[in-house]
């Protein structure tokens, strides 16, 4: 693999091909926030948190850090106006949903988010997706999925799959971003009532 | 069907299909795509059939059932051949006459002819109706003109000798170059220049590489793709064979919304027919490529009209968009190179490689060639599907082609490219139907749903239409998008409620950038589209919402209330009757009143007060004048002779 040199920050840096932005920069000890990235995962791209400012071809982008690839000569700005800007109000959105969480109100602090900018959706969650993926990718058991799309996904237990597999597991609870206690609120209710957490229950 | 080995005996083969048909002979083409087909062409067409059993005419009269030819305003279409005489809104008590008139008498039944409107005038011809006469029908034109389910009715019309000169004549890089050369860009949406697609795709280091038709056309209104595939699949299916051969791919894919079965059913059997013929399967037409075409039904998901998405279906997975920032020509369907082209791109190819990439490029503007074809909707005498050349005004597709407003309306605004499109204002009309330009004016060229609207349409509720539409159908994964969609319609949503608020509009400006800045995929990065152009073009009406409590359209039933005026009633009863909700009080020789609580502003009682009287008035931003006092009620009739 051949070595890539890019600029972040004002800085040099070196990186291999193939490696993401977030990688070059973690790799050179630059701070980026994520919120729905983990090492063990595959790219999700989801929260957008890492959003940076680059500048490829003479033209200025905002993109995913998690997901784009290096290129030679890549300029990349971890933080400028616009970056703030959109950390600042994805940060007000997802506090919508979680205004507690310890995470989002780090974050929040650093960017000058207002966590009661817009009204209260009392989910919890910001589907982040590290229970969905982890279960998945790791696990490899998918005890936990997203039902419906749009404003209505949310995250559930499938309790077929979750009263065998979830008892001696539950390695999902500490990703959580926001509320741990959400996740095991839905794995209790999923195993109590399995008609309420799953309306497509299977008939064995 | 016999395997055809050569250019030469597909030749031979359409010279025996036509020497058997006498272009003299009467034919009757009844469209029967889904617009039709709701309207009952099928009884058309039976009851057709029964008359000309009775006449004993089975040898000299064909009857054919043929794709949508756009006027579907006045369907059923049904044309007379060799005439080419063109009946409308055809019922199947008509066919009787048409029989017996204009197929054995030889006269024109006039009732069933197209009358202008403004002139009184009727046509007899296709082409001479102002809807068909200002358009330009080089993709859609055919439908009329074939059985979709006929093969043979393709090749007698030139069909697949554009594939045989590809195949005999030139290699994959000709073919390429010509594509290239003629600047045909996507029409799915995007307006991406299909030539350099194509190149990237082929370029791409890989064995195996697929080509693909989108045909999950989701726009509301919009409805170009199930046309074309409904009433001409093998011109689609033949720029498909050619795309694959000039970029090196021998597998592909049609991916069909379930909701379009005639468009499946018509395209499972131009498969059929083709792999019969040998356009495809192993050695196509003796030249030694191979290709095969499956098809794949959507699961009724819009974003799955979105590449990746759609990859990712095919697959067998959820169609959601998937994130990486790599074009899907060199890694898409199983990771291979794919070269996805929506129906009307893959249906301009046959054309480009026939007339050549020069005539091609001789259409249009600067930016963009050829034509587009579009569906007409809304406030608009003419709708349907009109094929015109890029480079069209707005104006002359809304006037010209589309007959103009209903009923002495106002335009207001032409929405075009669906829900990622935008809202285009009267005093921008002059604007050249083109990829680049309608992009600068906050719209977009979009797949073709062209929505016209006039002056009793609220831009704000429009606005929070679409994004209720794109709130259900966001796949929901990324924040900018599901967050901001969900935000901006709340906001949206009190305005029209008469709930908005000082720093509402920038507050949606702001949500606005944010998600088209930080969206993962295009339906995010679009999202804010009607947002944004209906406060660029209709600030005011926003501003009137949330400063006045006035919606200027008198649509946002909060903001709306229905007033009887006591000096110009004259207790007619006829709102009173009609009123749905019991929400009027009144008697013979009382005035009447509405009780504003009850009434649910559904405007019956506005609709339905004799012009003469014009007596209910819509009040909006104003506090609705109180009733007038009982005994003030009565009227004093004055003797009834006078």
């Amino acid at each position: 693999m051949s070595e890539i040199t890019l600029e972040i920050d004002g800085r040099e840096v070196k990186a291999k091909e193939g490696m993401t932005i977030l990688e070059a920069a973690q790799s050179a000890g630059i701070f980026i926030p994520t919120l729905c990235h983990h090492e063990k995962l595959e790219p999700y791209g989801a929260c957008r948190i890492c959003t940076v400012e680059i500048e490829s071809r003479g033209r200025t982008n905002l993109v995913a850090a998690c997901l784009y690839p290096v290129e030679q000569n890549l300029v990349v700005r971890t933080r400028s106006k616009r970056v703030d800007k959109v950390r600042k109000v994805l940060l007000e959105l997802m506090l919508a949903h979680a205004p507690e969480a310890g995470e989002l109100q780090d974050l929040a602090k650093e960017y000058r988010a207002d966590k009661a900018r817009f009204e209260k959706e009392s989910s919890f969650c910001i589907l982040c997706g590290l229970c969905v993926r982890y279960c998945a990718e790791v696990k490899k058991k998918n005890a936990i999925g997203f039902v419906d799309r749009g404003v209505r996904r949310e995250v559930a237990f499938i309790p077929e799959i979750a009263s065998k597999e979830c008892w001696n597991c539950k390695e999902c609870f500490p990703l959580c971003p926001t509320e741990a206690l959400q996740a095991a609120f839905l794995l209790t209710k999923a195993l109590m009532s399995p008609s309420l957490a799953c309306d497509t229950e299977s008939e064995e | 069907m016999p395997k055809i080995n050569s250019p030469a005996e597909l030749e031979k083969l359409r010279k025996g299909i036509v020497s058997k048909r006498d272009p003299n002979k009467s034919g009757i083409a009844v469209c029967t795509g889904t617009g039709c087909l709701a309207l009952g062409a099928d009884k058309v067409v039976a009851a057709l059939k029964e008359e000309i059993k009775k006449h004993g005419l089975e040898d000299k009269v064909d009857i054919k059932e043929t794709g949508c030819p756009g006027f579907c305003e006045r369907g059923t279409v049904v044309v007379i051949y060799p005439e080419e005489i063109c009946y409308l809104q055809v019922q199947p008590e008509d066919a009787g006459e048409v029989i017996s008139q204009t197929i054995l008498a030889k006269k024109v039944i006039d009732r069933l002819l197209y009358v202008d409107p403004t002139t009184s005038e009727k046509a007899v011809r296709e082409s001479e109706i102002p809807f068909y006469k200002n358009q330009m029908r080089l993709i859609i034109g055919n439908n009329i003109k074939l059985d979709p389910k006929s093969i043979d009715d393709y090749l007698a019309l030139g069909g697949y000798s554009a594939l045989a000169k590809v195949l005999s004549q030139m290699t994959p890089e000709q073919v390429l170059a010509e594509v290239k050369k003629s600047n045909l860009r996507g029409r799915g949406g995007g307006g991406f220049p299909t030539g350099r697609k194509w190149e990237e795709c082929r370029n791409a280091p890989d064995e195996i590489r697929y080509v693909i038709v989108n045909a999950d056309e989701g726009d509301p209104g919009a409805f170009m793709d199930r046309a074309l595939l409904e009433g001409n699949p093998h011109s689609v299916l033949e720029g498909l064979i050619i795309g694959a051969y000039a970029i090196g791919s021998h597998e592909g894919y049609i991916y069909v919304r379930q909701e379009y079965p005639l468009a499946i059913e018509n395209v499972i059997i131009a498969i059929k027919q083709a792999e019969e013929y040998g356009f495809l399967g192993k050695n196509i037409l003796g030249s030694g490529f191979d290709f095969t075409v499956k098809v794949h039904r959507g699961a009724g998901a819009f974003v799955s009209g979105e590449s990746s998405a759609l990859m990712t279906a095919i697959e067998g997975r959820v169609g959601e968009p998937r994130p990486k920032y790599i074009h899907t020509a060199v890694k898409g369907v199983r990771d291979r190179p794919s070269c996805l082209n929506n129906v009307e791109t893959w249906a301009n190819v046959p054309l480009i490689i026939n007339k050549g990439a020069d005539w091609f490029a001789r259409i249009g503007t600067e930016g963009s060639k050829g034509t587009k074809i579009f569906s007409l909707v809304g406030k608009v005498n003419n709708t349907g599907l009109v094929e015109v050349p890029m480079g069209i005004t707005l104006r002359d597709v809304i006037y010209k082609v589309g007959g103009g407003i209903p009923g002495g309306k106002k335009f207001k605004a032409v929405q075009t490219g669906g829900p990622s499109g935008g809202c285009i204002p009267e005093e921008q009309l002059d604007m050249p139907v083109d990829f680049d330009e309608l992009t600068k004016a906050g719209s977009m060229m979009g797949s073709g749903g062209m929505i016209v609207m006039d002056e009793d349409t609220c831009m704000v509720d429009i606005a929070r239409y679409f994004l209720n539409f794109l709130s259900d159908e966001s796949c929901g994964k990324c924040v900018p998008c599901r967050e901001g969609i969900r935000q901006m319609l709340k906001v949206l949503s009190n305005i029209t409620k008469g709930k908005g608020k000082k720093g509402d509009i920038e507050l949606l400006e702001e949500l606005a950038e944010v998600t088209r800045d930080a969206s993962l995929c295009a339906l995010g990065r679009t999202a804010a589209n009607p947002v944004m152009s209906t406060i660029r073009y209709f600030r005011d009406e926003y501003e009137a919402h949330i400063k006045e409590k006035k919606c200027p359209a008198y649509v946002c039933k909060e903001l709306i209330s229905y007033y009887i005026d006591p000096d110009k009633c004259k207790a007619c009863m006829i709102c009173l009757r009609q009123c749905p909700a019991g929400a009027i009080v009144g008697d013979k020789n009382q005035i009447h009143v509405i009780v504003q609580e009850k009434c649910i502003k559904c405007k019956t009682c506005f609709e339905v007060c004799p012009p003469r009287f014009n007596a209910v008035r819509r009040i909006s931003g104003e506090p609705v004048p109180p009733p007038i006092p009982e005994e003030a009620r009565i009227i004093a009739r004055k003797s009834k002779e006078k």
